[in-house]
């Protein structure tokens, strides 16, 4: 027999007293996707400066800052003292993935808002020029940010790097809890961010060749998002009491169908499978694959998120 | 800062969870309703007629390796006097990091204020010539213990040189400043 008492008033009692709630997942989904959009438009200008894009694509690269103030709202909403958000601003800690994770986010957005500007078409940046004609200096940057075309892609696939991979990192160096704690996620992240980056892309008009593209890529980045999920897996499982209790979520455990469906099987198996079908047949690939992708990246972070919460170490309190 | 190593010893084997810790602390520290910086934690093994109780009063570890310092992003959990782990709430976003770093649930969002809150050893009493914390001083059976570790006179020092002792989770690897006499 084994009964045990507290009156201690925690997370692990009570289930109100969750460390992070939605908001966190919904921003690592968001960085994550962002992350994606950076590199792979950065990429494309990197790897094919003169092939011609379409409307749409030359157009994408703005949804970068455009997601990642949407998601920087949620994750100042998840502060309980937004107001000292600007402290965030005082230090810079290497030890604290939250402090440079910080720093990283204001670096991206002059980054990618340059790159976007000098990516879009012609007359859209002559209307904008135009109606923004009392705004000093912005002809000048305009013509920076269109000579400097491959430092600013090139800063634009390390940021987004660096974004991708402090999202999983984030999570990773706590050690409190077991389920994160693994050097894999931040890799994962990366690579799920990429898959969702180009998912997200797909959703809009592109040209035929920019689709065929864009999904092939993606049928390399689920591949791998699935051997590096199956290694934190087996990394989990064969570690100690901590680790295995806290994947066992996942096999068996309140998570269980939850990953194995949404994000296994639907995010991931599936969309690799239709990918593979329309490759085999030459069809231009549509937008339910993507959405597939979209929904499996954001249940990987919703389900990371707070299975990682319901791992630590008290289990082992118990054992001296 | 002081060259000091604060340190808190629980005698497990006079503790009686009788939660006179939590009420002190609370009273002191006048901490937000229905939230507590320590906790009795009792667990019962065995096979009836032969049980085994242990009993505990906890807190945090103030740790000496404390991932919830490192984590901070704000610099607002730090070392404080005598390497106790302290927050200055003024500098807290409430972003909750250090809750996911600490392994033993030492800490919370005082609700009232929006910040971390936890066990301070009592450094504002400690630091100001009162020489107990307060669930020291309202625990009827003395079990808890408070002093300074690189003194080796000092009752926590002979108390821990004397007899056998354990921390939580030590493979945490935080090196907890918290210890238990078994
Ligand atoms: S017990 Fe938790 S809160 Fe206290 S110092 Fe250690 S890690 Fe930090
Ligand atoms: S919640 Fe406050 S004390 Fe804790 S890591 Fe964030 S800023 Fe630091």
């Amino acid at each position: 027999m084994q009964e045990i008492t507290t009156t201690r008033t925690n997370p692990y009692i009570d289930p109100v007293l969750h460390i992070w709630h939605g908001e966190i997942p919904l921003y690592l989904f968001l960085g994550g996707v962002v992350a994606g959009i950076m590199i792979l438009t950065g990429s494309w200008f990197l790897l094919r400066p003169t092939t011609e894009r379409s409307r749409a694509l030359s157009l994408l690269p703005w949804a970068s800052p455009v997601l990642l103030s949407v998601g920087m709202i949620f994750l100042w909403l998840d502060l309980e003292h937004p107001f000292n958000a600007w402290r965030f601003y005082l230090t810079l800690k290497f030890g604290s993935p939250m402090s440079w994770g910080a720093w990283i986010l204001l670096l991206i957005y002059p980054a990618s808002m340059l790159l976007a500007w000098a990516g879009s078409p012609a007359e859209v940046r002559q209307a904008w020029l135009g109606r923004l004609a009392k705004v000093p200096k912005l002809d000048r940057l305009s013509d920076w940010a269109s000579e400097n075309v491959k430092p600013l892609a090139l800063a634009n696939v390390v940021l987004g790097a660096a974004l991708g991979i402090y999202t999983g990192v984030l999570l990773g160096t706590m050690a409190a809890r077991p389920l994160w704690n693994s050097a894999i996620l931040g890799p994962l992240f990366l690579v799920s961010g990429l898959s969702t980056g180009a998912a997200f892309l797909l959703l809009y008009r592109l040209a035929d060749q920019e689709r065929i593209t864009l999904s092939k890529i993606d049928m390399g980045f689920i591949a791998v998002e699935l051997l590096l999920i199956a290694l934190w897996l087996i990394g989990l499982a064969s570690g100690g009491a901590a680790a295995r209790a806290a994947v066992a979520q996942f096999f068996g455990g309140p998570y269980t169908a939850a990953f194995w469906t949404l994000v296994i099987a639907l995010g991931l198996v599936t969309p690799l499978i239709a990918e593979v079908i329309e490759h085999r047949h030459k069809v231009v690939p549509g937008r339910v694959t993507a959405v597939l992708v979209l929904i499996g990246g954001f249940a990987l972070r919703w389900i990371v998120v707070f299975a990682g919460q319901h791992s630590g170490w008290v289990s082992e309190l118990t054992q001296r | 800062m002081s060259d000091k190593s604060y340190a808190m010893v629980l005698d497990t084997r006079t503790c009686v969870g009788c939660s006179a810790c939590v009420i002190g602390c609370k009273t002191e520290n006048a901490v937000a309703r229905s939230y507590a910086r320590d906790w009795v934690f009792t667990e019962t093994t065995g096979t009836y007629p032969n049980l085994h109780m242990t009993i505990r009063s906890e807190r945090c570890n103030h740790c000496e390796d404390a991932p919830c310092v490192a984590v901070c992003p704000t610099g607002s959990s730090h070392y404080g006097p005598g390497g106790t782990v302290q927050v200055n709430q003024d500098k807290c976003s409430g972003c909750k990091a250090c809750i996911a770093a600490c392994p033993y649930g030492a800490r919370f969002i005082d609700p009232n204020v929006g910040a971390i809150d936890k066990c301070t050893f009592c450094v504002h009493r400690i630091e100001h010539g009162v020489p107990t914390t307060s669930c020291q001083e309202v625990c009827p059976t003395q079990s808890i213990y408070f002093g300074d570790l690189n003194d080796p006179n000092s009752e926590v020092s002979q108390l821990l040189a004397t007899r056998e002792h354990y921390t939580l989770l030590p493979g945490a690897g935080t090196k907890p400043k918290h210890f238990y006499l078994k």
